[in-house]
């Protein structure tokens, strides 16, 4: 079972109280309806589905029931970071991931 | 390739055992293929060996990064059905289960497909429509399924509890009797060794780097750790792995890959006489010929490559099946392991031709791709040789997902899928 830090309880919780959520970073169009074919599959169907450093979703289901980010590694399972919703995606990872998630 | 049969047992029983030869040769890898194919499980080695068989097309590589049938082929809990709800896949899965039944013999390999019947227990109403409309739906593609009382689904499975009192009565079954089990090992070595002695090369330990393309955008050969590999013709079976290669042609797949566990129980006398599965208790079980409970569990929650996954998916699988078998509950389990299975979003496989020219992919399999292996690989030898889908693997394609004619049966409510 994977331990998770939710961003705004600020906690490393057990796995049983997120639900994920897919994949993150993936802007849903304000004008749907005028969204090609391509455009929509894109963003309904197509995934990036990485062996490595993955972009996702998560929601603290049974804590503060809030959506937030994580970046984890799809290979080892391990956290490397999570941040709020809202956030922008991060640029620079930070070099050991163990620190920032026991901070 | 030396037939096996009774009088090679007896020949060799008399000269010590020395005579047997290996069942599939390890060549070096040549410069160049007419037909590569990526993943050597079963449904890969299936594919090479009716390239070779069917279609005359025997200068084939199968190129596996690991060992022969190591991934899912050897990960999965080994039932076949075909009894499916929509007629595109009622089509293809019993074209996969016509041809487990006479597979041991084509191959001259016992595969030991059991056709012990796979039982599916109804538990309230909802369960009774459902599996109801899905015998109907099968019964007029022509595939075997019929509705049993409680009472008709304990004297075919005797340890089932039908009582009333019980958590979660049993008030009706759906019952494939031309369902069952087969040895997942013997298909891939089966496969292997029919494909090996035709002339195709099976290369293990070579895994795929990168996959070539001409200025035209054609496909030309595959980069490995063995160095590169020339083909106008590649076709990727690669299962969890499918969406790393594609990206390495250029080509996004609409695929997730995440964990699924199985485990098998220390082995006992038999009790469980054909496959039982619960959709709505969420457990299916069945009894290995070696005499160990075969439990498949669920998929973790995340995208994973780990082939490992959470111990609570076990821990509430077996749950369930505590629920539904209490005679179980002070059985010891052995063993349990986990797999990478690619799920599409509609949970039906992707065979297809790609927008790239001789790249071809059979993927998105999820959960359930065991039961599949011969078709599989019977219509994509097809579609590879012909360059062309065969009508049971057409609407299988990867432009369903723009187009919208999606295959849904997730939506059919085949949990254990």
């Amino acid at each position: 079972m994977l331990l998770i830090r939710c961003p705004y309880c600020e906690e490393e919780r057990p796995e049983l109280e997120f639900r994920n959520a897919g994949e993150a970073h993936i802007a849903r169009s304000t004008n749907m309806a005028g969204e090609s074919d391509d455009d929509f599959e894109k963003f309904f169907f197509i995934r990036s589905n990485p062996k490595g450093v993955i972009y996702e979703r998560w929601r603290h289901m049974h804590g503060c029931a809030r959506f937030f980010n994580a970046v984890r590694d799809t290979v080892t399972d391990k956290f490397i970071m999570t941040y709020k919703a809202g956030e922008p995606k991060p640029s620079k990872l930070p070099k050991n991931s163990n620190e920032v998630v026991a901070k | 390739m030396k037939k096996y049969s009774v009088f090679a047992i007896a020949r060799e029983a008399m000269r010590g055992h020395k005579g047997w030869e290996e069942q599939w040769s390890s060549p070096e890898p040549k410069k160049e293929y007419d037909v590569i194919i990526v993943g050597a499980g079963g449904h890969g080695l299936a594919t090479a060996y009716y390239l070779a068989t069917v279609h005359g097309i025997t200068n084939v590589a199968v190129l596996e990064k690991g060992w022969l049938g190591g991934g899912n082929t050897g990960r999965n809990t080994t039932i076949i059905r075909s009894n499916y709800l929509y007629d595109e896949s009622a089509g293809i899965y019993d074209h996969a289960l016509k041809l487990w039944d006479g597979l041991s013999q084509e191959l001259n390999y016992n595969v030991m497909y059991s056709a012990r019947g796979v039982m599916m227990l109804a538990h309230n109403v909802h369960d009774i429509q459902v599996l109801k409309r899905h015998v109907h739906a099968n019964r007029l593609n022509g595939i075997d399924n019929e509705w049993l009382t409680p009472e008709q689904a304990k004297e075919f499975c005797p340890p089932l509890n039908i009582s009333k009192q019980a958590r979660y009565p049993v008030v009706g079954a759906a019952l494939q009797r031309r369902g069952g089990t087969a040895r997942h090992d013997a298909v891939a070595w089966g496969y292997a060794r029919g494909a090996s002695a035709r002339g195709v090369h099976i290369i293990q330990n070579c895994e795929v780097t990168g996959v070539k393309r001409a200025p035209n955008g054609a496909v030309t050969g595959v980069d490995t750790t063995r160095g590169f590999i020339g083909a106008k013709k590649v076709g990727v079976v690669a299962a969890g792995h499918s969406s790393v290669i594609m990206n390495m042609a250029g080509v996004r797949m609409p695929l997730e890959s995440y964990p699924l566990q199985a485990l098998v129980s220390e082995p006992v006398k038999p009790v469980v006489p054909c496959v039982i599965m619960s959709n709505t208790v969420h457990a299916y079980i069945s009894q290995s010929d070696k005499g160990e409970l075969v439990i498949g569990a669920g998929t973790d929650q995340y995208v994973s490559y780990s082939q490992t996954g959470g111990l609570h998916i076990l821990q509430h699988t077996l749950d369930a099946i505590c629920e539904m078998f209490p005679i179980f509950t002070r059985m010891k389990m052995l063993r349990s392991w986990g797999g990478i299975v690619d799920v599409t979003p509609d949970r039906s496989p992707i065979l297809a031709k790609t927008p790239v020219p001789g790249l071809y992919v059979n993927c998105g399999w999820g959960t359930g791709g065991f039961k599949a292996t011969p078709g599989s690989g019977h219509v994509f030898a097809h579609t590879i040789a012909k360059d062309d889908p065969h009508p049971i693997n057409a609407p299988f394609t990867i432009e369903r997902f723009r187009t919208g004619r999606l295959i849904d049966e997730a939506a059919a409510a085949a949990v254990a899928h």
